[in-house]
């Protein structure tokens, strides 16, 4: 939740050097090892991300094949880039609603015919939407592929949008919603989004959607959803796992070669754009009774598009994206106020929101967000080359880790496929984190993580805590209630 | 088997080897399943050696991609802490990162993430976890801190130390516990369960005051009762040659001094006599209903019977309660029910929240509970279908091969069959647990371990607004 998402393809890291100071250990030592110095590491090997093979079935729809082949299993993502930022006015949830009704019926099964036949497979079949696209996920054993693929077929091309079942899933996200209420860390998100963007904009709004949408969505609203973006112009297939080429294009080809394009998909929206808070405001939601305050420091901040990209995962995670990252020491470790601190930058196809947030303990409030203000504005300063070395090094070298398993590496490829990302994206990662300078950490720092230029939001005790943090002087304070952020 | 739930070192890199327990496997029923491949994969192959400080070590080689886990298992958890002491191994863990003889404070860290590593560490009653993930030219970085800290943790734990980490997990208690819906109830449950004085009445995460209780001299104590070698196994799993990574370790390891034998925990026997309800009151939305039950430990004939119960009840929308409670009748949001299992005793679990409804709190719970002992009854008078059995068993064995896909999950699974078995290689056994059962052995279960009338009901109603 708190680490930027990061995307990936094919890519090799090798010869790059890691620790400082690092010299060898004594190694041949009688009396135990030398303790004096960590030991030396030596160069990392270098990562061969397996090739992806691309192709296109008879229909158009383009497939991405990766062979994985540790372990029997395959996971298939069918990407429709039709997320919630698609949702029309007033209809905030349709692309979410849309999803989660696509297995509930589909093809001549009804829910729970579908169900049973995928889990009789030992396959797992999901559906859901991000702000960017939609997705239909099938996991399955690698010798089940072929009885599961029909299924998933259904799934995404003729699901059934039985009232009933729409009666049922409205009640159950009617019900999400209302428990959002008793969750202090999603009400605070959920408020800190609203309050950034306004109720128009969808980024103010959670991907479930507002309650009025959810109550007033009909059949012919999410038919009309799937029509207009379910086609196979507007997808991307990717099949990950123990499967080549050669014997599972002729399924796939079975399964999505004849859905029928019917015409280009309505033309995306340009993400429309909003200015970033010229100076600090503060809101405050009561949680009476609360132990601890939650709380949300930020802006707006950058699409994925952005040629600040690799800046930005060095300077966030100097931030707030690693355990030992600035937030974190000073919240948890050096004064524990808190579990632990953090920041994320929400990079979509628009500009999503940049966030500081911890849990910390009611008593302790204003001290926290005069310490988030302080590590904030301390970002513009120049970072020891340490820090930044290390940094860098984090985020270049715990790169492979997001490619070890088939669900991993289809997240990884989704991300290309969403954003249309260069394939020199790949190889140019390392180095591009590695050459991210100070200088860049700093424009950074200056362009999104101003304190005075940020909304806070505060769930918590009002009772302890709006005194201390209306004397502070921090910025205007604004009580708001739940109902306020959510409708 | 699910692991029970655990208290973890930081919310950072929230671990996959917790959330993907690996529950146990199961062979596909239809005969026509290739079963040489599968053979192939239900068996890890490892090397294990005993160091002359008692410290087992157990190496798994995988060279699917260019990382190596480490992964060091404390055989230590809750169930060992002392009256007024709750939370003390929890509190303990965090204090195993804050530097060691040769690591100074804050550099555990820093050092591990300047080589591309991550790390954590978990508590639960039975164990503390310590597991590092890095790129393979890193491991003798991370053995350099494993063995710094378990040889030299003393040398530099301070009372400040123990006081700035006392105020961290008070305030994961307060974020995990106390300020979550419903997270009270959580920590209420096996105080209900359990006996005062049984190693699992006290929660993990412990008391407040306790924690504020913890001394100095306490570290002191419980270091040299628990943290010695021969209390410990550690795994390395992933892009190793086991002949180097042997020397590595005995290198690292070598100046780390044996230790004493820790004192065994006394586990009375412990069963409920009739039905123990409570009604709590929290901050929330919805009434919950508990029913949890006493059930064998981790391995011990009925565990593996009650996964499978869980399953048929809970697992997917044909299983039997959530078809009933959720999908046909609509007055449940959600149902789960699942064997927690631990060491020495599990928890059968039955969670439901209500959907909104006319109905008051406490008749929404009665229907609840209605419905939950119908369909009990029926398990305890038919066995279920052969078709039933077949899907349950089927996502059993795509959940083990899930939790093969990570070398973090295998090195910390080889730990968990180690400690509880003897025998890192356990998943073949494991699978065995599930292919042999019957669906009368699931009806002989819920009779057995699910009787109505000795159980804990524990409801969760709305605070009077």
């Amino acid at each position: 939740m708190l680490t930027l998402p990061r995307v990936i393809a094919r890519m090799v890291l090798a010869g790059l050097v890691f620790l400082a100071a690092a010299i060898p250990a004594g190694l041949g030592a009688q009396d135990g090892p030398d303790r004096s110095r960590p030991p030396a590491t030596g160069p990392a090997p270098s990562l061969d991300l397996p090739p992806v093979a691309k192709h296109r079935l008879s229909n158009g729809l383009p497939v991405w094949i990766v062979g994985m082949h540790e372990v029997p299993v395959v996971h298939v993502m069918m990407i429709v880039r039709a997320g919630a930022a698609m949702d029309p006015e007033g209809r905030f949830g349709t692309a979410s609603f849309t999803a989660a009704m696509l297995d509930e019926g589909a093809g001549t099964r009804d829910a729970l015919e579908l169900a049973d036949a995928i889990e009789m497979l030992g396959a797992t079949l999901t559906t859901g939407s991000a702000y960017d696209v939609s997705t239909v996920e099938l996991h399955a054993l690698a010798e089940t592929l072929e009885d599961a693929l029909p299924l998933m077929a259904d799934v995404v091309r003729r699901p059934t949008f039985a009232a009933e079942e729409l009666e049922r899933l409205r009640a159950e996200r009617l019900t999400t919603l209302l428990q959002m209420r008793d969750n202090p860390a999603q009400l605070a998100t959920a408020a800190f989004n609203r309050l950034l963007y306004g109720a128009s904009h969808r980024y103010g709004t959670s991907i479930i959607g507002t309650e009025a949408a959810n109550r007033a969505l009909t059949v012919e609203d999410l038919r009309a959803f799937h029509a207009a973006y379910y086609r196979p112009s507007n997808a991307h297939l990717l099949v990950v796992g123990d499967v080549t080429g050669d014997a599972v294009l002729p399924l796939l080809e079975r399964a999505f070669g004849d859905w029928a394009e019917t015409g280009r998909p309505p033309a995306a929206p340009a993400p429309p754009t909003m200015d970033r808070p010229a100076s600090r405001a503060i809101y405050l939601i009561d949680k009476p009774g609360a132990p601890q305050s939650q709380i949300r420091f930020g802006t707006i901040g950058v699409a994925r598009s952005t040629d600040d990209y690799h800046a930005i995962e060095v300077a966030n995670t100097m931030l707030g994206g690693s355990f030992s990252s600035r937030l974190n020491m000073n919240l948890r470790e050096r004064n524990g106020y808190s579990y632990g601190a953090g920041s994320s930058f929400a990079m979509r196809l628009g500009a999503g929101p940049f966030v500081a947030q911890s849990a910390v303990q009611s008593d302790k409030t204003l001290e926290a967000l005069l310490e988030f203000v302080n590590e904030l504005a301390g970002m513009a300063a120049q970072p020891p080359d340490d820090e930044l070395t290390r940094v860098r090094n984090f985020e270049a070298l715990g790169f492979p880790r997001g490619f070890e398993t088939t669900t991993a590496m289809a997240n990884r490829l989704a991300e290309l496929v969403t954003y249309d990302l260069p394939e020199s994206f790949f190889e140019e990662y390392v180095s591009r984190v590695q050459a991210v300078t100070a200088a860049d950490v700093q424009r950074i720092a200056e362009q999104y993580m101003d304190p005075d230029r940020m909304i806070v939001v505060v769930v918590g005790d009002l009772a302890s805590i709006e005194g201390p943090v209306r004397q502070a002087g921090l910025g205007p304070v604004t009580i708001v209630t739940a109902d306020e952020v959510l409708q | 088997m699910r692991s029970s739930p655990s208290d973890t070192r930081s919310l950072w890199r929230a671990t996959r080897s917790m959330a993907v327990a690996i529950a146990g496997l199961a062979l596909l029923a239809s005969p026509l399943a290739a079963q040489e491949p599968e053979r192939r994969l239900l068996s890890v192959p490892y090397e294990m050696f005993t160091l002359p400080n008692g410290l087992r070590v157990i190496l798994h080689q995988d060279r699917s991609v260019p990382q190596v886990a480490v992964n060091v298992w404390y055989h230590v958890g809750s169930a060992h802490e002392k009256p007024g002491r709750t939370g003390f191994a929890h509190l303990f863990e965090h204090l195993m990162f804050e530097g060691s003889g040769h690591v100074k404070e804050g550099e555990f860290d820093t050092l591990l993430e300047a080589a591309g590593g991550t790390n954590n560490g978990s508590t639960t009653s039975d164990r503390t976890n310590y597991y590092e993930t890095l790129p393979s030219n890193a491991l003798d970085l991370a053995l350099f801190l494993e063995s710094d800290r378990m040889g030299y943790l003393l040398d530099v734990v301070t009372p400040q130390m123990v006081d700035s980490q006392r105020d961290v997990v008070k305030n994961e208690r307060r974020q995990s516990y106390e300020n979550a819906p419903y997270g009270r109830a959580f920590l209420r449950l096996t105080e209900l369960l359990y006996p005062e004085g049984h190693p699992y009445h006290w929660p993990t995460i412990g008391y407040m005051d306790d924690l504020s209780a913890a001394t100095h001299e306490d570290v002191v104590e419980f270091f040299q009762l628990y943290y010695a070698p021969g209390n410990a196994s550690l795994v390395i799993a992933g892009d190793i040659d086991p002949d180097e990574a042997r020397r590595r370790v005995e290198f690292w390891f070598s100046d780390v001094a044996p230790g004493r034998t820790p004192p065994p925990v006394t586990v009375p026997a412990v069963e409920l006599d009739n039905v123990v309800t409570e009604r709590m009151t929290d901050r929330v939305q919805l009434p919950r209903l508990m029913l949890a039950w006493l059930t064998p430990g981790t391995f011990r004939p009925g565990d593996a019977e009650l996964d499978v119960v869980g399953a048929l009840l809970s697992s997917g929308k044909n299983s039997r309660l959530y078809r009933r409670l959720v999908y046909e009748m609509q007055v449940a949001q959600d149902v789960s029910a699942t064997q927690y299992s631990s060491k020495e005793g599990s928890i059968f679990l039955i969670d439901v929240v209500a959907r909104p409804s006319d109905l008051g709190p406490d008749e929404s719970i009665a229907r609840l509970r209605a419905i939950v002992d119908e369909e009990l009854d029926r398990l305890r008078h038919e066995p279920p279908t052969e078709a039933e059995m077949t899907r349950v068993r089927n996502g059993i064995r795509a959940s083990f091969y899930d939790a093969m896909e990570t070398i973090a999950g295998k090195a910390d699974q080889l730990n968990a069959y180690y400690m509880l078995t003897g025998n890192p290689d356990y998943f073949a056994e494991d699978l065995g647990r599930y292919e042999t059962l019957a669906p009368d052995d699931i009806r002989a279960a819920v009779r057995r371990w699910l009787p109505a009338d000795r159980r804990v009901e524990l409801v969760v109603v709305p605070e009077e607004q």
